[in-house]
């Protein structure tokens, strides 16, 4: 009988209509990193938030040392030393880490703060463990990677040697979360239980030492990372084998069709160029991804190109026509599809049938209406059409109201009728955020096929793997600048992140295909 | 006609069940909500005589069923205005200021205009039209092109038109009588039609409304605008990603929004009446049309769908009606505007409830099956 820290025994948690945990087992020795694995809606943050108290257990039992202990809300964990990461930070913008960090537990005299004390404690803690962050800093204005250190002090203020890091890789560059990786490896160490929560196959390779699948609810199985490989990972993780290579063949790019030159976009708030003098171009049957950390001007390359955003100078071209000046639907009529970043806020309008959001672009077309009059029969038979050919899944079909459909099938939706309307450019950023390994193979299966059909593609994405494996060619943006511009096979990841940090610039005005 | 009977009757089974778990079974539960409060109310104002004025407030209006008729019509189109405007996300509050304006037209082309009888009502009704459109349309520019927000304009302009519509009828000779504080009456030529039915204020623009209120569905169900009034009400960000043109149809639905409310103001004025006072006549005392405000609350009952306006406006003019007979039994008028407004209090729950009910309608469901289970496993 080995030593458990903490043991989740047969959990089980329901949510109306769904089983989100159904009779997981999941133990965790001290001083190891355990990784837990699984796809999007396979349970893995229900069962840490029942583990957290967010959530209470229909079934089962939590025991800490052998001793069975009652979790009913955070507090609790607290006081049994568990602490959380989140995925999305629960940091307040606008105070300084050191409040942040004390925020809840503010050492004091008689209701007076008593920040020295705290000061000390923390300095001495982020000294300790490599943990660089000024405490003085307000939160908003340091880096992602700083404001995750600050996560982390939080709980290790707290005394806290159970911890629980929710997708934390998820926002870092490839040097930040090399940084964490030893950061983790150096908690272990030190005796502090570590459990991991990841998609990302080549992580959990690298730092976990066990690894427990979950796939839709269930418990699939605990193995030992030395005595696994990432292809039988994955296989447990989505219940059959998945390509993880894009099958593609070479590029054969032709005749150009988007031409963007000189760009500057001004930013609203901060007034300052947030796309800075940007030039390139895309050529019909190349893939061209746009990398680099959220927030570094990318996004806005996007809204400008699709005319969401407007541009202080420069020109952008479709064939050699100048559309700068033009508006969002004559550039759809031009030839540009756009699958945007965001798909709740601009993909879709949510509250509408399937079959209404398949011809957004199009309602307005000749057969979809005549006199101003939508014909309901041709957009029914279109949207059949497109939901057959595209396989999107949905519980009433055309008329199935969008809100109610899955992510992957909604993003599905957005791809059929991007793809099917005229379409010279398809533009996509971030076209697999928040899906699950089946859906984002089926994705890039379609950004290819459309490539291969001679249409010119341009990719936004921060997801480094799909940048190397997706692109034809990979521009990388830097504080609004392009400095770097790569074929994706003669670089490594570690040296385009470098970029991404803005460690390293190539110089380079024009980039373009030679 | 016997098909298309059964062809509905068969839609309304195959969806009974979306009926009851929609906003009509929640709008209904607020409105009994809201009647529990209000005879609340009349049991602390008055308990003796509480059971009988609230049996008046809620059957009273049955007996003057034309005069139901007769106030539901202003308050339908100014409700059929905020209903519009809400269906592209749009918050007119300034359909009192439209509606003023509209009933100022209305009546100067009746006093001020001599036209044959046939088409004087006519010419005054689509004049007020136009004078609801000018007050609508100035909130809808503002919005479109400086987005400011339209609440704040319209309010305003509430206050504006009132004003300028009491100065230009108390500076003009010919159509104000200053010795009763009034306008004169207007003359028969420009009174819109009786449906003749004697002894009832019934007329004709209770029909006219209803037809807008059928043409307004078609517009919002069956036509591109409607479709992209819809779509930018219910996610703006995404009708500018499929290029709907925010700034014109903003323009457009303000412009229809204040037509209907002008056209609200017209009916109120031009609808004859033997109840004193009401019609046919205008008090300038700087008041914002209650009318007006009494629309946002219809449009909100009837959760901003053309049908549920008419239905909403017809209840509310109800027992506004039943109410002013509570009068017989001591309550004073104000507690009628209690209860009523109690129930615009719940409606604005009614989508929440609408939820919650759902909710425990089903775990009753289920625990009943449950138990079923257990009892048969039992035997």
């Amino acid at each position: 009988m080995e030593n458990y820290i903490i043991e989740m025994l047969n959990i089980t948690k329901e949510f109306p209509g769904i089983i989100a945990n159904d009779n997981i087992t999941l133990q965790l020795k001290k001083g190891e990193i355990h990784a837990l694995l699984g796809e999007n809606g396979a349970g893995k943050s229900t069962l840490m938030s029942v583990l957290f108290g967010l959530y209470q257990a229909e079934k089962g039992e939590i025991k800490k040392n052998g001793q069975v202990v009652s979790i009913n809300n955070p507090n609790d964990a607290n006081a049994l030393g568990i602490g959380m990461v989140h995925q999305h930070f629960k940091l307040i913008e606008v105070f300084t880490v050191l409040e942040n960090i004390i925020l809840g537990v503010e050492p004091n005299n008689h209701g007076f703060l008593n920040k020295e004390l705290a000061r000390n404690k923390v300095v001495d803690l982020s000294q300790k463990y490599g943990l660089q962050v000024d405490p003085d800093s307000i939160i908003e204005k340091i880096s992602v990677g700083q404001q995750q250190r600050v996560e982390i002090l939080k709980m290790l203020y707290r005394n806290n040697d159970i911890l629980i890091f929710d997708e934390p890789t998820a926002v870092l560059t490839p040097q930040e979360i090399d940084e964490l990786m030893n950061i983790m490896r150096g908690f272990a160490k030190e005796g502090k239980s570590i459990l991991f929560i990841s998609h990302k196959l080549n992580e959990i390779i690298n730092v976990a030492d066990r690894c427990t699948v979950l796939r839709k609810g269930k418990y699939i199985g605990t193995v030992n990372i030395k005595d696994t490989t990432k292809e039988a990972l994955s296989k447990m993780m989505v219940g059959r084998n998945i390509d993880f290579e894009v099958k593609k063949k070479k590029a054969k790019p032709t005749e150009t069709i988007l031409k963007i030159d000189h760009l500057k976009v001004l930013s609203q708030i901060s007034h300052k160029y947030i796309v800075n003098d940007v030039s390139f171009d895309v050529k019909r049957g190349e893939i061209v991804c746009i990398a680099g950390i959220e927030g570094n001007g990318q996004s806005q390359v996007i809204s400008a190109i699709t005319g969401l955003e407007k541009v202080h100078s420069g020109k952008i071209y479709i064939e050699n026509k100048d559309i700068t000046n033009e508006n969002v639907r004559q550039r759809s009529v031009d030839g540009i599809s756009h699958i945007p970043e965001d798909r709740h806020k601009y993909g879709l309008v949510l509250d509408f049938p399937l079959e209404y959001n398949l011809v957004l672009q199009r309602y307005w077309q000749s057969p979809f209406q005549k006199h101003g009059f939508l014909n309901h029969k041709e957009i029914r038979s279109y949207a059949d059409k497109l939901i057959e050919k595209y396989d999107v899944r949905s519980g009433q079909g055309a008329t199935s109201l969008t809100r109610s459909m899955s992510g992957g099938n909604q993003q599905k939706a957005i791809i059929a009728r991007e793809l099917e309307k005229e379409c010279k450019l398809l533009i996509t950023a971030q076209p697999t955020r928040g899906l699950d390994v089946g859906a984002i193979e089926y994705i890039h299966k379609q950004i290819v096929a459309a490539r291969d059909s001679g249409k010119a593609v341009l990719i936004m994405s921060l997801e480094l793997d799909e940048v190397m494996t997706l692109s034809d060619r990979v521009i990388i943006m830097y504080e609004g600048e392009i400095v770097g511009h790569f074929d994706p096979k003669k670089i490594t990841v570690e040296e385009l992140g470098l970029y991404m940090a803005g460690a390293k610039r190539q110089k380079i005005k024009e980039v373009s295909h030679e | 006609m016997n098909n298309f009977i059964s062809n509905l009757l068969n839609k309304i089974k195959h969806n009974y069940k979306d009926i009851f778990s929609s906003s009509f079974f929640a709008t209904l539960m607020a409105i009994m909500i809201g009647m529990f409060f209000g005879l609340l109310v009349m049991l602390i104002a008055n308990p003796s005589n509480a059971m009988a004025g609230f049996g008046k407030l809620l059957f009273g209006g049955f007996t003057k069923f034309g005069d139901v008729l007769y106030f539901a019509t202003p308050i339908l189109m100014t409700g059929l205005a905020v209903g519009f405007a809400f269906k592209m996300g749009l918050f007119n509050i300034g359909a009192s200021g439209q509606y003023t304006m509209g009933l100022f037209f209305a009546l100067y082309v009746g006093l001020m205009w001599d036209l044959p009888a046939g088409i004087h009502w006519i010419v005054a009704v689509l004049a007020a039209m136009i004078g609801g459109m000018l007050w609508g349309v100035i909130p809808g520019i503002l919005k479109a092109h400086l987005n400011v927000n339209e609440v704040i304009t319209s309010i305003m302009l509430n206050y504006i038109g009132v004003y300028l519509v009491d100065f230009l009828i108390k500076n003009n000779g010919t159509l104000f009588i200053s010795v009763e504080s009034r306008t004169k009456y207007l003359p028969e030529s420009v009174q819109s039609l009786t449906l003749g039915i004697p002894g009832s204020n019934a007329n004709i623009t209770f029909i006219i409304a209803v037809g807008i209120a059928v043409l307004m569905y078609i517009i919002l169900k069956k036509t591109t605008f409607g479709y992209e009034l819809v779509a930018t009400g219910m996610n703006k960000h995404a009708s500018e990603y499929a290029g709907i043109n925010y700034k014109r149809n903003t323009i457009i639905a303000m412009l229809i929004s204040g037509g209907l409310a002008g056209l609200g103001g017209a009916f109120a004025i031009l609808a004859p009446s033997n109840i004193a006072g009401a019609s046919m006549t205008y008090e300038p005392v700087g008041i914002i049309a209650a009318n007006g405000f009494n629309g946002i609350a219809v449009a909100l009952l009837g959760n901003s769908n053309p049908v549920g306006i008419v239905f909403s406006a017809l209840f509310i003019s109800h027992i506004q009606r039943g109410g002013t007979q509570t009068s017989l039994f001591g309550y004073k008028p104000e507690i009628v505007d209690v209860v009523i407004s109690i129930i615009i209090y719940f409606s604005a729950f009614a989508l929440l409830m609408s939820h919650s009910i759902g909710k425990y309608l089903k775990s009753r469901k289920e625990k009943k099956e449950l138990k079923n289970e257990i009892s048969k496993e039992g035997k």
